[in-house]
C-alpha cells in the first residue's frame, strides 16, 4: 500500500517535482480559481526521493494541454507530469522546455512592437535554461519577472 | 562573387552579420568612397528602387540612404508616415509593409517601436534594413562607425575606443560596443552613473572576452584613448536641471582637454551634437564626426550592392 498525504484521486493529474515555492504560480498556470469542481491538493515544501524537497499539484479529472505544460517548464523545469488513470499512474513524462517559447507570454517591454496590435505572436528564445533566460526575438530584450506574466 | 551571400538578406541587427561579412561591407565601403563623392559614377543599382519608410523623424539617415541609392545608380521612393495618411486611420505595420514591398525592391525602416524591423522582416519577402527601431538597433550606423575607425587608424583590432556620454538609453552605442569587442578593440565607458552601459551590455561583451574600463572622469582616460566615442545627454533623462548641467558641463569636449590627448587621437560623434564638442575642435585634425556623417553613404551604397545583387562597375 502507497504512503499518501493526501486522499488518492482516481483520475487526473499529478505535476510531482516542482521546484519548492512554485505550485502556487503552477496552480495559476493551470487555471485552478473558484470555480473548479474537481478536487485540488497542493503539497508543498515535502521531502523529495530524488533531491531535496518539492511541491507537488494533484488534480482530480483533468489533463493539462501542451501549453499549459510549455509553461510550467519555464518555472519548474525539472517537474514530472503523471496522469492517473484509476489509481495509478498511467503516464508519466518529464517537462521541456522548448528553445523557442512562441505565444505564452507577452513581452515585458511596452514599447516592444508585439504590444503594439500586430498580427503576430510574441516569440522568446530561450538563451539559457538554469537559470531561465528568455530575450524577445523582436525587441531583444531579456524578459524579467516573466513567471508572473505567465498566467 | 562574394556578395552573393549578401543577396535579399535583412539586416535588422549588427549581429544578423559575421565578423566575415562585416569586413566585406567595409572593404566595398572603401571602393565606393569615389562613387560617393562623385568622382566617378556607376549603375550598379540600376533600375532599383529602395523605399524609405520613415515613422520618425529623421533627417541625417534619410538623406544618407537616398544619396547613397542615387550615387550607386537606383532610386528611392519615400514614405513619411508620423501623423499622417494611413496608421492613423489604424493600419497594422505588416500591413503597410507588405504594400510597400510591391513598389520596390528593398525596404529602410525608422520606426519607434523596438522589434520592428524584425517584424517588418517577417513579413517582407523583400529585404529590410533597420534604420533604427525605438531605442532598439541601428546597424548602419555601427557600420560606418566600424568604416570610419578603420580608415582612420588602419584597424580596430587593439585600438582603446573611450565611448563618452549618454551609454544608458543611447541607441548607437549598445550595438557598436557589441561590434568594437567583436573586433578586438579596447573598450572604455566613460558616463555619469546613472547613464552607465547596462548590465546587459556589459555581459554581452563579457562573453565576447571584452572585460570593459569603467569611469566617470574622462580626465581620467582621454590620454590613452585612440577614439573617443563622444553622445548626446539628454536633458529629460536628469530629475532636475542642475544636475543636467553639472553633468554636461564634465562631459565637454574642448582645445584644453585634448591637451592631453594623443595627437592621433579620433573624434567621433554621430550627430547632431549639442554641445557637447566646442565648436573650437572642428578646426582640429582630430575632428573627424563630419567625415563620419560623409562615410554613411559609402557605406550604405556598399551594403545596399551587397543585397540587391548589384555589380560595381
Ligand atoms: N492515485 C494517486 N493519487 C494521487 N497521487 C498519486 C497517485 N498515484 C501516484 N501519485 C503520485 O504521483 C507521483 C508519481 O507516482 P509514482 O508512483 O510514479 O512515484 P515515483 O516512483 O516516486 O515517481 P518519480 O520517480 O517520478 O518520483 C507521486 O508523487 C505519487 O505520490
Ligand atoms: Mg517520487
Ligand atoms: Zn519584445
Amino acid at each position: 500500500m502507497k504512503d499518501f498525504r493526501v486522499t488518492p484521486i482516481r483520475n487526473g493529474t499529478v505535476i510531482d517535482h516542482i521546484e519548492c515555492g512554485q505550485a502556487l504560480k503552477v496552480l495559476r498556470i493551470i487555471k485552478v480559481t473558484g470555480d473548479v469542481r474537481s478536487t485540488v491538493s497542493v503539497l508543498m515544501h515535502v521531502p523529495s526521493k530524488k533531491e531535496g524537497w518539492k511541491d507537488v499539484v494533484k488534480v482530480e479529472d483533468r489533463e493539462l494541454d501542451p501549453r499549459e505544460v510549455d509553461k510550467i517548464s519555464l518555472i519548474a523545469p525539472k517537474a514530472t507530469i503523471n496522469i492517473i488513470r484509476d489509481f495509478n499512474v498511467a503516464e508519466k513524462y518529464s517537462v521541456t522546455m522548448p528553445d523557442v517559447v512562441k505565444g505564452i507570454i507577452k513581452c515585458g517591454n511596452h514599447n516592444c512592437i508585439t504590444n503594439k496590435n500586430e498580427p503576430v505572436e510574441p516569440e522568446f528564445i530561450v538563451e539559457s535554461k538554469l537559470p531561465v533566460v528568455l530575450r524577445c526575438k523582436y525587441c531583444d530584450r531579456n524578459q524579467e519577472d516573466f513567471a508572473e506574466r505567465l498566467a | 562573387m562574394t556578395s552573393m551571400t549578401f543577396k535579399g538578406m535583412d539586416i535588422v541587427s549588427i549581429r544578423d552579420l559575421t565578423i566575415d561579412q562585416i569586413e566585406q561591407v567595409l572593404d566595398l565601403s572603401e571602393k565606393m568612397i569615389p562613387y560617393a563623392t562623385g568622382e566617378k559614377i556607376t549603375k550598379a543599382l540600376d533600375g532599383k528602387i529602395l523605399a524609405n519608410l520613415f515613422f520618425e523623424p529623421s533627417t541625417r539617415t534619410r538623406l544618407s540612404f537616398e544619396s547613397a541609392m542615387s550615387r550607386a545608380g537606383g532610386k528611392c521612393i519615400e514614405i513619411t508616415l508620423p501623423q499622417t495618411s494611413s496608421t492613423v486611420k489604424g493600419e497594422t505595420l505588416a500591413d503597410t509593409i507588405r504594400m510597400v514591398e510591391a513598389y520596390s525592391d528593398a525596404i529602410v525602416l525608422r520606426h519607434p517601436h523596438e522589434g520592428a524591423s524584425r517584424l517588418a522582416a517577417h513579413f517582407s519577402k523583400k529585404p529590410v534594413i533597420n534604420a533604427g527601431d525605438g531605442a532598439g538597433q541601428h546597424p548602419t550606423q555601427t557600420l560606418l562607425d566600424l568604416f570610419t575607425i578603420k580608415q582612420q587608424l588602419g584597424g580596430i583590432s587593439g585600438k582603446n575606443v573611450v565611448l563618452v556620454g549618454d551609454l544608458k538609453y543611447g541607441r548607437t552605442v549598445h550595438s557598436l560596443a557589441e561590434a568594437l569587442a567583436m573586433f578586438g578593440a579596447e573598450l572604455t565607458f566613460v558616463a555619469p552613473p546613472l547613464l552607465q552601459m547596462p548590465n546587459e551590455t556589459a555581459k554581452l561583451l563579457e562573453n565576447e572576452g571584452v572585460k570593459a574600463r569603467l569611469c566617470s572622469n574622462l580626465e581620467d582616460v582621454i590620454a590613452d584613448a585612440d577614439v573617443l566615442y563622444v553622445t548626446r545627454i539628454q536633458k529629460e533623462r536628469f530629475p532636475d536641471l542642475s544636475e543636467y548641467e553639472k553633468v554636461a558641463g564634465c562631459y565637454r569636449i574642448d582645445n584644453i582637454l585634448l591637451r592631453e590627448a594623443k595627437k592621433s587621437l579620433v573624434i567621433m560623434h554621430p550627430l547632431p551634437r549639442v554641445d557637447e564638442i566646442a565648436p573650437e575642435v572642428d578646426m582640429t585634425e582630430n575632428a573627424k564626426y563630419f567625415q563620419q556623417a560623409f562615410n554613411g553613404v559609402p557605406v550604405r551604397m556598399a551594403l545596399l550592392t551587397m543585397i540587391l545583387g548589384g555589380e560595381l562597375r
